[in-house]
């Protein structure tokens, strides 16, 4: 496949190609024979290149040639099916009659696929109004986001300083008003969730006066739908400048590329904050319901030794889970069954240990983003799905893993008692 | 009182840490819920945790001495009673008109009584349920907002320190100067279940106030909510060879690594290095 990538060009011999078609031509046989690997050596024998028998495949294997060089000879021409990476168009704003702003929730410094959304209503919503308009988007925190530009962002105003990280929403919200009167946006968009997004659109629509739309669905122009009374009802409204719009609002931008031209912001005053951020604190993992837990530990039959596994899971601070097996059998609780008639867990980490992926079971994990899994038999569901499978006993295997996480926080406390003093 | 109190009670775990010199007064907002599967008018769920907050604040024996429960609507509302059957004397109702705007009357009543801490709902179980009344109080009155409250562990010298609810059961702790606002979230601890005969003896505190008419939401149209469509995998494919590997291409691809013969250290090392590297062992 390399060799196919390495020259992008592809040039073409049309009068090569038409001789090597037409089996009658005089030349035909040297233009095939300098493919086929066939050569007639010094002493007249015949010599098999058998690295030129053939011919590679548009998938990339190497097919045998049962029409004596002729498809290899057609087959010469055509592209390399190889994907290339096509550069979507480029959407450009030229001094942007209006602005609308996003403020994304940026979990991680990343772009969520709900910030995606949101920036794909900003575009509907300018389609909508007369004139051409920019979609701005403000980002606090130190940001790791590679692809405004696919996502759709016209203009970036990055805030990274230090006083933006944590949780400062005075900060925020003064920035935010700075914006509001740069850019005087034509819209306010924030999306409608626990990650700040919500926090921050209710901050600034109560400082500026505005009545939000709040888990606002369907929006256009004109009006929107928002859900109201605990998500019981839909109230049709026209829409305000400030919306907080639920997750799936419209479609993410998938179509252009967007130049997200850095923009400043004249200096934020620093705000005397009222709220002081001490940090998160330690809580304790089985005390997380299974279905938000962020890390799972999770036990099946091939646990034989459970005070070790319980030991595992504290010394991690993961939340234990179990597969059925290890629930009828009476080594669990109930609640902690994963899977289609226990819990549908949406952990980011899974380890799995002696579960051997029963379809039941997988149903509860796929909303897993990494499993890992320890099971002696290699060949097992749970394996396939893994991103790293250790093949094992379980309880070797623990052990050490127990011993590490045990070293780990040592040095951990050791290294706070140093801070400490 | 011996002025080592405070030490004393912070000893004892569960029990809540107050500056006993000036006792705290606190104001819970409620409002009228809805079930959300039968529909049935109840007490809203996180408006019953932030008055279980507000007694574990206020000390359950006093019931009621320095915890305001505090409605803004209609006084004859059966609903508002089970709130006072939690253990409450009275339930205090500024009366008006159901389509008037509380704001201005609610900031106002809450100047007036000097309240310390002010506990919400996230969102009402009702009506507009924008979660905007405890933003627009604090920027009424100029007083601190903390959003999503699971816990108020500790007022000491006027300050609070509060236990914010994170998603997948975080919490954050953050120190707010009195007098402020906090909206309780749905992981604050449950409400205690509410007794009929308190509830039916209880005092409807009421006082009669103006307010004006919401005009903005007049124009609005309510319905039941419609289900929302969900989010087909739309494949934006040019080519049929590109619309045939999106049929049949496998979700799952490849699958990981797979690590058969290293000794049980190697094997341990590698889980503990993808664990950290993944940020869950903290
Ligand atoms: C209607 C229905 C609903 C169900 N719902 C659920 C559900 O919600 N959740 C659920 O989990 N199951 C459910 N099941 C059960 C499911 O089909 C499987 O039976 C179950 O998941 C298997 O559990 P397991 O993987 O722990 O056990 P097993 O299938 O016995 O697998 C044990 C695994 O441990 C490995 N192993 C053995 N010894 C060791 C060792 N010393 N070290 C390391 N590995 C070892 C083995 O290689 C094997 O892969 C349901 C079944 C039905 C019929």
């Amino acid at each position: 496949m390399s060799a196919h990538n390495s020259h992008d060009v592809l040039r073409r011999d049309p009068r090569a190609e038409w001789i090597a078609r037409n089996r009658l031509h005089p030349l035909h046989g040297s233009v095939v024979s300098a493919d086929m690997g066939e050569v007639r050596g010094p002493t007249g024998l015949l010599r098999k290149n058998p690295h030129k028998v053939g011919f590679i495949g548009p998938n990339g294997i190497k097919r045998i040639d049962r029409l004596k060089g002729n498809a290899a000879g057609a087959g010469k021409g055509r592209r390399s099916s190889a994907a290339q990476d096509i550069q979507l168009p480029l959407h450009q704003v030229e001094n942007p009659d209006f602005y609308v702003v996003v403020v994304p929730d940026m979990v991680g410094g990343r772009l969520t696929a709900h910030d995606k959304d949101v920036i794909g209503q900003a575009h509907k919503l300018i389609a909508g109004a007369e004139g051409n308009g920019a979609v701005l988007a403000v980002c606090f925190g130190q940001s790791k986001e590679e692809h405004f530009d696919t996502a759709g962002v016209d203009r970036l105003l990055l805030l990274e300083d230090e006083y933006y990280e944590g949780y400062c929403p005075e900060q925020r919200l003064a920035a935010l008003v700075q914006v509001e009167s740069a850019y005087k946006p034509l819209f306010w968009l924030f999306p409608d969730s626990v990650n700040g997004g919500s926090d921050l659109g209710s901050r600034l629509a109560a400082r500026i006066g505005e009545r939000p739309a709040v888990q606002a669905w369907l929006v256009d122009s004109d009006t929107s739908v928002c859900r109201g009374a605990g998500g019981t009802t839909d109230i049709t409204r026209s829409t305000p400048r400030l919306l907080m719009l639920a997750e799936e609002c419209a479609d993410p931008i998938d179509e252009t590329r967007h130049e997200a031209l850095p923009v400043e912001l004249d200096l934020v005053p620093a705000v005397i904050a009222q709220l002081q951020d001490r940090g998160q604190v330690a809580v304790d993992p089985n005390a997380i319901s299974l279905a938000e837990a962020e890390f799972i530990l999770s036990a099946g039959n091939g646990i034989h030794n459970w005070d070790q596994f319980h030991s595992a899971a504290a010394v991690l601070g993961a939340t234990e889970g179990a597969s059925r097996v290890a629930v009828d059998d009476g080594f669990m609780p109930r609640f902690r069954q994963v899977g289609a008639t226990g819990t549908w867990v949406t952990a980011r980490v899974y380890l799995a240990v002696g579960i051997s992926g029963a379809i039941q079971h997988m149903q509860g994990i796929g909303q897993c983003d990494k499993v890992i899994a320890i099971n002696t038999d290699a060949g097992c569901d749970m394996v396939k799905r893994a991103a790293l499978s250790v093949i094992g006993d379980s309880e070797a295997i623990l052990g050490e893993l127990i011993k590490l996480a045990e070293d780990f926080r040592a040095q951990q406390s050791a290294g706070g008692d140093r801070d400490a003093a | 009182m011996p002025s080592n109190l405070p030490e004393v009670i912070g000893m004892q775990p569960n029990q809540f840490n107050v500056d006993v010199a000036n006792k705290l007064k606190v104001v819970s907002l409620v409002s009228v819920g809805k079930h959300p599967q039968s529909g049935r008018m109840r007490r809203a769920d996180q408006d019953s945790r932030a008055v279980e907050l507000g007694l574990k604040l206020t000390g359950d024996n006093h019931s009621g001495e320095s915890l305001t429960v505090l409605h803004a609507g209609d006084p004859s509302e059966p609903s508002l009673r089970s709130y006072a059957g939690m253990g409450l004397k009275s339930v205090r109702v500024l009366q008006l008109d159901p389509a008037a705007d509380a704001i201005l009357p609610l900031g106002q009543h809450l100047q007036q009584c000097g309240a310390d801490i002010v506990l919400t709902g996230v969102r009402a179980e009702s009506g507009e349920s924008s979660g905007m009344v405890p933003y627009q109080l604090a920027e009424k009155l100029g007083w601190p907002i903390v959003p999503r409250v699971a816990d108020i562990v500790s007022v000491k010298g006027g300050v609070a320190e509060v236990l914010q609810a994170l998603p997948r059961g975080q919490r954050r702790s953050v120190m707010v100067r009195l007098p402020f606002i906090a909206s309780v979230d749905s992981a604050a601890p449950e409400a205690r279940q509410s007794a009929f005969g308190p509830a039916s003896r209880a005092l409807m505190d009421i006082e009669v106030v103006s307010a004006s008419v919401d005009d903005v939401r007049q124009a609005w149209e309510e319905a039941a909510a419609r289900k929302r469509p969900k989010r087909l995998k739309v494949v934006k494919a040019k080519t049929a060879a590109e619309r045939f590997k999106a049929a049949t291409a496998k979700s799952q691809g490849d699958g990981g690594k797979v690590m058969k013969n290293e000794s049980a250290a190697e094997q341990a090392q590698a889980i503990f290095d993808l664990l950290k590297e993944e940020g869950v062992l903290r």
